[in-house]
């Protein structure tokens, strides 16, 4: 029978099919961090539970960390509190930890690619939604709550219900200044926050199998914002490129043996998909948030909505008045005051190049405040061997220490009340950055060329 | 967990679709390392001003409204995947929350935190939230063991769906991890026999 690639990967990963549904499915590998482990760890405790495979786990910090002086203490007492613990947490219980200061530390998803701990056909999870990012590698990964962290750290399972199939195809070729970000907030614009709730999505087309591994991690990364369960792209040669020679990836004879698993984890042509959805890459522009969800996007010469739906009314109206748009309105010329470049979903090597390659020479508007957070200490290295560093700094861009920082605020990197911020993070909820904080989701290309010209431009007029 | 079969009460209504963890509880309030305590920070930047003060025409500061069970608009739950939002919710008393639909992992975790993802169609979550919000003292009655929502005043019971086996933990108070555990046989066979080791 033919078989989606999320088929072949979640049926090779039932332990036991139960009455009524429900599946015991297997993890391969589960990343952890400093907020949504530590209750786990004490309730094994509580129960007197080993971890079942601790070389199956990888810790990090990263959600509540300082971006700048990581090598000093903390100096917020309940974040430091809550990083020393997973320290001891993993020492305690054996886990591997890439901690503050570590060569490997950074955001939890971007490691896991970047060592080779993301690989073709496992199945991965994290206390932390944006897990779906690993399936740009051909994996089924997900983000889970702290009572299945504690569940796959006992019994290294979860007890899951299927998800629906979903696949959203994208052909032909992006057009000048179209990034992976604009294209997966074109998708989420058109199926809404809730749109995919309930389906496991692969992406596929001509366009997703032309993005570097960068790209499709982006893309993979926002699923969750259309309310998937996670987002899946089948593995190829770009795949397998970037995984050789990485610390954790295969070597060797194992590699070859890998290799050969990986070459059978794609969609038969027969496969059955619940849902399919086509979009042609021509059509995509350069996209940029103007509410309080992902799903709120347009195209940056675009006008936002001028009404929606009556169910929706009172969402949409409390979501404008946050931001302090009108319905109908163009956001062109609308003045920033913060830049934010990082996040799981762009904070990767590559993001790095397009905004240094963008702003060399060029300098950052004068009100405005460009902070760019790398997603690992490997990316923090590589930039600076390449002279981004230098780059960035003559531009007016501060280059921090790697963490999730301004994506989320847990840190003290906020955007003040009322303020606007072009982010290339994954959302734009009240509050996300800040109490108050204006949050405005677009492509690290968008967000370079804002903070130089200080407001929304259409940037097909500034790209060479 | 706790034992969950039939709750009388009234509700509170929160009538916004696409409610995120972020508005159920801010990333600011996860440093705490416990699963206790969260309630007091729930909805925090809806309920409360800057300066700690409560909000007026926030709901739960509108003290006509009041009970363990929230109605709130499709979509709930979505965002991330931090579990503290089951937690604060529950914390602060409520045991149900009825929406049209909820986010999957935030269907997840309130499982597994005892709080019940009650289901119903959109016309009747709309004629539910109109009833609430204009007679807040009516009274709801959820039966989990025969899985209906009943409106006593409508003289109207609706059912709901919820898998068997998760309604079994509810009712009786159980983990995943407690079933789970008692497949560590199967487990161990199915890592000695799977076709491929990494």
């Amino acid at each position: 029978m033919a078989k989606s690639l999320f088929d072949k990967i979640w049926e090779s990963h039932v332990v036991k099919a139960i009455p009524g549904g429900l599946e015991v499915f297997y993890i391969d590998r589960h990343l952890i961090h400093e907020v949504t482990s530590p209750q786990a760890f004490d309730e094994l405790r509580e129960r007197g539970l080993p971890l079942l495979r601790p070389a199956q786990i990888v810790a990090t910090a990263d959600h509540n960390v300082p971006t700048r002086n990581q090598h000093l203490p903390i100096q917020d007492p309940i974040s430091r509190s809550q990083v020393d613990k997973l320290t001891e947490n993993c020492a305690s219980f054996g886990v591997e930890l890439f901690g503050l200061g570590h060569e490997n530390q950074g955001i939890v998803h971007v490691i896991g690619p970047e060592l080779g701990l993301t690989q073709p056909g496992m199945t991965i999870v994290c206390g932390d939604s944006h897990t779906s990012t690993h399936g740009a590698f051909g994996a089924i990964a997900f983000g889970i709550g702290t009572s299945q962290v504690t569940q796959v750290m006992a019994t290294q399972c979860l007890l899951l219900s299927r998800p629906k199939r979903m696949r959203i195809t994208v052909d032909g070729e992006l057009r000048p200044g179209v990034t992976a970000k604009d294209l997966i907030l074109h998708i989420i614009a058109q199926l809404g926050t809730g749109g995919a709730t309930g389906y496991f999505v692969e992406y596929a087309g001509s366009a997703i199998r032309a993005l570097s591994m960068e790209g499709r991690m982006t893309v993979c990364n926002m699923s969750i914002e259309m309310g998937a369960r996670g987002g899946l792209i089948a593995p190829d040669a770009t795949t397998y490129a970037y995984l050789q020679g990485r610390p954790y990836a295969p070597q060797g004879e194992r590699w070859e043996q890998a290799l050969a698993y990986w070459q059978t984890l794609y969609s038969d042509d027969d496969a059955e998909f619940e849902a399919e959805l086509t979009f042609d890459a021509a059509d995509i522009a350069p996209m940029i948030t103007y509410g309080t969800n992902p799903g709120m996007g347009i195209a940056l010469t675009g006008h936002i909505p001028p009404q929606v739906p009556a169910g929706e009314a009172a969402s949409f109206d409390k979501s404008l008045q946050y931001m302090g748009f009108q319905p109908g309105e163009s956001l062109l010329g609308k003045e920033i005051n913060y830049v934010f470049i990082g996040s799981c979903t762009n904070s990767r090597i590559e993001d790095l190049r397009a905004v240094a390659a963008y702003v060399q020479g060029k300098h950052k508007a004068a009100h405005v405040e460009a902070i760019i957070v790398p997603g690992s200490k490997s990316v923090e290295k590589q930039a600076i061997a390449e002279g981004l560093d230098k780059i960035l700094a003559q531009a007016g861009f501060e280059l921090r220490e790697p963490g999730c920082s301004a994506c989320l605020a847990m840190n003290d990197d906020k955007i003040p009340a009322g303020a606007y911020c072009v982010s290339t993070s994954n959302r734009n909820f009240e509050g996300r950055q800040g109490p108050g904080a204006r949050t405005l989701l677009a492509s690290p290309l968008v967000a370079a060329i804002t903070a130089v010209e200080g407001r929304i431009v259409d940037i097909t007029q500034y790209l060479n | 967990m706790d034992k969950f079969q039939t709750l009388h009460s009234t509700a509170v209504p929160l009538p916004l679709e696409n409610i995120d963890t972020d508005q159920i509880i801010p990333a600011r309030f996860l440093k705490s390392t416990t699963r206790e305590g969260f309630g007091a920070n729930l909805f925090a930047d809806w309920r409360y001003a800057s300066d700690g003060q409560p909000k007026h025409g926030f709901v739960l500061n509108d003290t006509r409204y009041h009970g363990q069970i929230l109605l709130a608009g499709q979509n709930f739950g979505c965002g991330s995947s931090r579990e503290h939002a089951a937690w604060a919710l529950y914390d602060a008393g409520f045991k149900v929350v009825i929406s049209s639909y909820f986010a999957d992992i935030f269907r997840g975790n309130a499982l597994n935190t005892g709080l019940l993802p009650l289901q119903v169609t959109e016309e009747v979550l709309q004629r539910l939230v109109a009833r609430v919000t204009h007679y807040p003292n009516t009274q709801l009655v959820v039966d989990l063991p025969a899985q209906t929502l009943t409106v006593p005043v409508w003289e109207e019971s609706i059912g709901f769906d919820l898998d068997p086996y998760k309604k079994e933990c509810l009712i009786n108070g159980y983990d995943d991890i407690d079933y789970l555990l008692s497949q560590q046989a199967a487990i161990t066979t199915y890592e000695q026999q799977r076709p491929w080791n990494f």
